[in-house]
């Protein structure tokens, strides 16, 4: 049986979600997501540009008819700039699955967790279906679900710090503790650290700089879907367990 | 109001005058910006796609109109 995740009611082959923001051009950003394998993209809110209407769009790289758009509140420090952002987003797309984030100070990107439960109630109620990216706290993260988040998304370290999963032990019991999916949201550096957060029970990645900042960001792009890929088997395997010391694998008995 | 038949109004923060009596649908033309494409708030209040060529821009009011764009 293949090994899908469910969203929503949408379900997924992918466990890598990628950002679409950082990269040198369109095509890089598109051949980028083509060779993730990522099903969803996440992508941001914005004015149009009236002075130069006419140049390219994402959409023109990234057909979201074959890719799912995931519209971000990135950027948004308050849950009525989030709230306003989304309302927007649904009227552009049409689809009630979005990506909250409402951010606490510019310095470190953390989450304002007051403003994130205040904005997931509201959107609850509007008929939205949101992913939230929260502290890697498993009450707070109890606490979005209870509000009706359709995932949990904590980060692994900072927004674009590339210093990879910086609490295992918290991941751990936020998988243990949530009925819907739990994806890490921010902080992947490298492939090991995408591995890591599936060998914890996560239900995805999500990563942006990772990839967009990579030297080659195709390449990267590919690791990193190997690098979910072997860590989810990994985790559906399970690990042998941990001792304190060594273990022959070489049978004593017989020896010469 | 200026009596050459136009009208002012914002357009992502920036001022402009348009020809009194357009739809909502034919500023976002009239911007170059095929209306499909993006989403309208007039007002602070969101314009749906459905009703983009039957809603009237009036003098005064301010549109955000946004689309998607890359982002994490």
């Amino acid at each position: 049986m293949a090994d899908t995740w469910t969203v929503a009611g949408r379900t997924f082959t992918s466990r890598l979600i990628v950002g679409t923001g950082k990269y040198k051009s369109f095509e890089e950003n598109a051949a980028a997501v083509a060779a993730s394998g990522a099903e969803i993209v996440t992508v941001a809110v914005r004015r149009v540009n009236i002075a130069d209407p006419g140049q390219p769009m994402l959409t023109d790289f990234i057909d979201p008819n074959k890719i799912t758009y995931l519209p971000n509140t990135a950027g948004c420090f308050t849950a009525e700039e989030a709230i306003r952002t989304l309302r927007l987003a649904r009227e552009a797309g049409g689809w009630e699955l979005v990506k909250l984030e409402v951010l606490g100070e510019a310095k470190t990107l953390y989450p304002d967790m007051r403003e994130t439960l205040r904005a997931t109630e509201t959107l609850v109620g509007e008929g939205f279906k949101p992913m939230v990216y929260c502290v890697d706290d498993p009450i707070a993260a109890k606490q979005l679900e209870e509000a009706g988040a359709v995932a949990i998304m904590p980060l692994g370290a900072p927004i674009g710090s590339g210093l990879g999963i910086q609490n295992r032990v918290t991941i751990r019991l936020i998988v243990e503790g949530a009925k819907v999916p739990v994806l890490v949201d921010a902080g992947v550096g490298t492939a090991s650290d995408a591995s890591v957060a599936m060998e914890l029970g996560c239900d995805g990645v999500l990563m942006n700089t990772a990839i967009a900042e990579a030297k080659d960001p195709v390449t990267m792009a590919r690791a990193m879907k190997l690098a979910v890929e072997s860590g989810r088997l990994a985790y559906l395997a399970g690990r042998m367990g941990q001792r304190r010391y060594a273990d022959p694998s070489s049978p004593l008995a017989g020896l010469i | 109001m200026v009596h050459d038949g136009t009208i002012s109004i914002r357009v992502n923060g920036g001022h402009r005058r348009v020809v009194a009596g357009i739809s909502v649908a034919e500023l976002a033309l009239e911007l170059g910006l095929e209306p499909t494409r993006v989403a309208v708030e007039r007002n602070l209040e969101i314009v749906p796609r459905s009703t983009l060529a039957e809603v009237r821009v009036e003098d005064g009011d301010d549109y955000e109109i946004v689309t998607f764009v890359g982002g994490g």
